[in-house]
């Protein structure tokens, strides 16, 4: 069963957009990390991010069939258009808790990923193959982070405890399916959401134990109304930044 | 000096040395230095800083206070003696037909 291009489309964008969100959050960080090589390490994260975001997004607008290409779904879609799950656009907080959420996005993302590589759609399996070995390694790096900032000192354990206490009522949203989702899943594309929650907390469960941060409860679902596309007030000014330059100086080329 | 890893002496982590491989077979050769707290991280910051753009298929890490080096006072003895020692070098020796020389 082949699936609905305007379900697909709407897929596509809730994948690129989550890493084109979370990518542009992160490289807030270039020049700023706490040390010199973990600057790095954030910034190539964020590299890998941004690159999964254009390949998805060339995808999406390929199925859309309206010429719009990466750029154009990244700079010149409003706010409102945007797919994103509201975990990738919080501010990013301390590096405790850009860590945090970088963890339990990325032990998310490599699950989703691992599944979509052998997914029906050759094209979007392609692409997940090469995902999956960026966001091994990015579950290793924020794992091992989590694991020494929760075990390490009295204040990296409470700022860590702080921030994944901030963290968890965002992280349903992952695992709440809406139409494209559940159409996804018919067409043997996405894996169902129940199991990818499943494969999820097995992973966050071990590390937060391992660095002595409490879970703070099962995984709930987002409040009524809140589903994948809903924002906080935060991403419209992320995206006004993101976009501004494309949008003063349409087809500008450097 | 201390060989302890976790000690470092300038109010930073502790520095390791960094070996990459080019290529399976190669030998490791040092690439520079990183900061970590500990084995794992130096991995880690090894790769994103001297990795990144597919440089290396094999690294190792080594922390720097366990490395035993010569000093610069130590040239002399060390190492002047050999500069007159013609006769180490093998190239006094006849090649047989059918060896290939380097």
């Amino acid at each position: 069963m082949s699936a609905d291009p305007v379900l697909l489309f709407d897929y596509l964008l809730g994948l690129g957009d989550d890493r084109l969100v979370l990518g542009n959050r992160l490289s807030e960080w270039c020049a700023h990390g706490p040390i010199l090589e973990e600057d790095i390490a954030v910034t190539n994260m964020a590299l890998d991010l941004l690159g999964q975001a254009s390949t998805l997004l060339n995808l999406a607008g390929q199925v859309e069939g309206k010429g719009r290409d990466a750029d154009a779904l990244a700079y010149l879609r409003d706010e409102i258009a945007f797919r994103n799950v509201r975990l990738v656009e919080l501010p990013i907080g301390d590096f405790g808790f850009t860590i945090a959420r970088q963890f339990l996005f990325d032990v998310y993302s490599f699950h989703l990923m691992d599944t979509l590589q052998a997914c029906s759609h050759t094209g979007l399996a392609a692409l997940a193959g090469k995902c999956v070995k960026e966001d091994r390694y990015h579950v290793r790096h924020s794992g091992e982070w989590v694991i020494r900032l929760g075990d390490g000192t009295e204040e990296s354990h409470g700022r860590m405890q702080h921030a994944m206490d901030k963290l968890w009522p965002y992280v349903g949203e992952l695992f709440q399916p809406d139409a494209a989702d559940v159409a996804m899943t018919a067409a043997g594309i996405s894996p169902e959401l129940s199991t990818l929650r499943g494969q999820w907390q097995l992973v966050v469960q071990d590390v937060m134990g391992r660095a002595t941060l409490m879970v703070p409860a099962v995984v709930t679902a987002p409040p009524p109304g809140i589903r994948r596309g809903s924002h906080t007030e935060h991403l419209g000014h992320m995206l006004a930044e993101m976009q501004i330059v494309a949008r003063s100086h349409p087809g500008a080329k450097w | 000096m201390s060989n302890d890893a976790k000690s470092g002496t300038d109010g930073q982590w502790p520095l390791w040395e960094v070996f990459t491989q080019a290529k399976s077979g190669a030998p490791h050769e040092h690439a520079g230095s990183v900061h970590a707290p500990d084995a794992e991280i130096a991995l880690q910051n090894a790769r994103d800083v001297y990795a990144r753009r597919g440089e290396a298929v094999s690294i190792w890490v080594v922390p720097t206070a366990v490395i035993a080096a010569t000093s610069p006072s130590d040239t002399g003895p060390f190492f002047d003696p050999a500069s007159d020692k013609a006769y180490r070098h093998p190239q006094f020796y006849k090649v047989p037909q059918g060896v290939r020389v380097f």
